[in-house]
């Protein structure tokens, strides 16, 4: 338990270091304000619009954003330091696989977390702060609910980054199947079932549940449901959109993708020789 | 005394290359003992096995009072030194930093680092990263790593890669502290003659086989290499029938200069010759050496070694 802590520590600290946490921070929060102000560019004018417009567009940009950060940051955390040649020596001391693989879990998952927190919520503060009539309440609650499905989509690609690291056994090959796996939950999935939904004509009632099998779609279902003027904007979530179950699925739906790639990233570290 | 490691008709299998065929090794606390071979002939496996990086597919290891793979592993990791072929570190970390990690890793004494880095000569290098550090820093590094924690069983691969001559025996000697601290040893090494003055026994292997096992001695009476004699003197090489008489062949090594072999049972009757020879000024006497011995055995064929499948 101890060790992995220490390990934790250190990734953390590796991410300081190396400027992660500092890159990504202001990423978010640029992107974040830039989203904000020029919120109603496309109605041809400038400056804040709505909080609704504002948080729907910043979801749209989480949802591409932060799965490939997770996927960069992760994808070589096993497989980078079996051919820097350090996983050796690592695998001889005192901590079990389980530890020193959960351990770097949770440093990552702690990059991301400070991280997305300082980013978005510089963000929301320079928006409370700037624009107008801005009912901070709802931007404060609005707010919370985007950080925390930001950082819960972020711990989901770290858990396939660990997964793809610990089973290919060269970085530049992680790399690619990090970015086909980024392909496949952002963009394909939603192209896949927007032909769906435009090509099953009745009885598509198991369309929404097919939003739960992509924890992309899950982040946009928590994030965009609480806004109804929102729906013409939301495009695939409104298929969602007649409360076809419980708003607990999402967020259950995406724990599950965190849970279910780190164990099998753990059982494989398991048969991993070094 | 209790066995530290215990290898019982070991044999690990990749496929179907045979890494190791059943391999008997038993290594008493103390000892220092050298794995020795061609690339590919097992050495680094042993490691692997007794680190419990890998399990064998046949037969049974046993360190410090258990297999190395099961739960007793992070209790024997604790008391376990480790210095890898070609070790490498955590480029962005400084020399201190890299070893503080491994440090709270194996709970060991933080105090220990400073210690440690003084022991390796590297306090001046010690707040710089180790990217700066060269192939001997690294390697110096290694060794502290492996030293933290006091550990009981020290695993050295290749230990002196990358190591001026001046700085292998600094390295061997402070091993060799550890050593008669009760510390047991089992180091793998290509540069036989700095090994030579250290080591209790050898293990000779060759394709994952035994071809040899024990102390120097041992392995000489095995072997029956000849002794060297190196002869100075004048007119050597021309007294031919001298050499005839002792059935000798000599090898001319300038004008003044001979070098014969003489089987190591016929050493004290050809000394005696030599002596009465008014024309000799001087006798060097060399046995063979580790690196002879190693040559001898691993060119003999496998099928003729006795004892290689045993």
């Amino acid at each position: 338990m101890k060790a992995m802590f220490i390990v934790a520590a250190k990734e953390f600290q590796d991410g300081l270091r190396n400027r992660w946490v500092l890159a990504i921070t202001v990423i978010l929060a640029v992107l974040a304000m830039g989203l904000a102000y020029f919120g109603a560019a496309a109605s041809g004018g400038l400056g804040f619009t709505s909080l609704a417009t504002t948080l729907v567009s910043l979801s749209t940009l989480a949802v591409f954003l932060i799965p490939l950060i997770a996927l960069m940051l992760a994808y070589d955390a096993v497989v980078g330091e079996q051919e820097a040649g350090t996983l050796l020596l690592l695998l001889t001391y005192p901590i079990s696989r389980s530890a020193l693989l959960f351990g770097k879990f949770f440093g990552h998952g702690m990059i991301l977390a400070v991280a997305t927190l300082l980013g978005f919520g510089i963000a929301g503060i320079v928006i409370a702060l700037g624009a107008e009539g801005v009912p901070l309440i709802q931007l404060t609650v609005g707010l919370a609910r985007l950080i925390a499905s930001s950082v819960l989509l972020g711990w989901v690609f770290l858990a396939f980054a660990y997964l793809i690291s610990v089973t290919v056994t060269e970085k530049a090959r992680a790399a690619g199947l990090a970015l086909g796996v980024w392909f496949l939950f952002v963009l394909v999935f939603d192209l896949v079932l927007l032909a769906l939904l435009v090509g099953v004509k009745q009885g598509g009632d198991w369309l929404p549940y097919l939003m739960l099998l992509n924890p992309t779609d899950s982040f946009r279902l928590i994030n965009l449901s609480g806004f109804d003027s929102t729906q013409l904007e939301s495009g695939i979530a409104a298929i969602a959109q007649q409360g076809a179950f419980h708003s607990a699925w999402p967020p259950l739906a995406m724990l599950v993708w965190v849970v279910v790639p780190l164990l099998l990233a753990v059982r494989r570290f398991h048969r991993h020789t070094a | 005394m209790n066995p530290v490691i215990e290898l019982q008709r070991v044999t690990k299998r990749h496929g179907a290359l045979v890494r190791l065929a059943e391999i008997d090794l038993t290594i008493k606390e103390g000892e220092m003992l050298a794995l020795l071979g061609h690339n590919g002939a097992g050495k680094t496996t042993i490691m692997k096995l007794i680190l419990g990086l890998i399990a064998p597919s046949s037969g049974h290891v046993d360190v410090l009072g258990g297999a190395p793979d099961g739960p007793h592993a992070e209790r024997l990791r604790r008391q376990l030194g480790y210095l890898p072929e070609n070790v490498t570190f955590y480029e962005q970390l400084t020399g201190r930093e890299v070893l503080t990690y491994f440090a709270r890793l194996k709970q060991a004494d933080r105090h220990q680092v400073t210690v440690l880095l003084e022991r390796v000569g590297l306090v001046e290098a010690a707040d710089r990263r180790v990217k700066t550090y060269s192939k001997g820093m690294r390697q110096r590094l290694g060794l502290a790593q492996a030293l933290l924690g006091y550990p009981r069983l020290l695993l050295l691969d290749e230990p002196t890669t990358g190591l001026d001559p001046a700085a292998t025996r600094d390295f061997y000697q402070a091993v060799k502290a550890l050593r008669d601290n009760g510390c047991t040893v089992l180091l793998s090494s290509h540069v036989l003659p700095g090994i030579e003055p250290y080591i209790d026994r050898a293990l000779i292997l060759g394709k994952g086989r035994r071809l040899a096992l024990g102390s120097l001695e041992q392995l000489r009476e095995e072997a029956q290499l000849p002794l060297t004699f190196r002869i100075h003197g004048t007119l050597l090489a021309m007294q031919s029938q001298l050499w005839k008489a002792m059935s000798l062949e000599p090898t001319p090594i300038n004008e003044r200069c001979v070098e014969v072999n003489v089987p190591a049972e016929n050493k004290m009757q050809v000394l005696r010759q030599l002596t009465t020879m008014p024309n000799i000024d001087d006798i060097e006497l060399s046995p063979p050496t580790l690196e002879h011995l190693y040559t001898h055995f691993s060119t003999r064929p496998a099928s003729l070694t006795p004892g290689a499948s045993a």
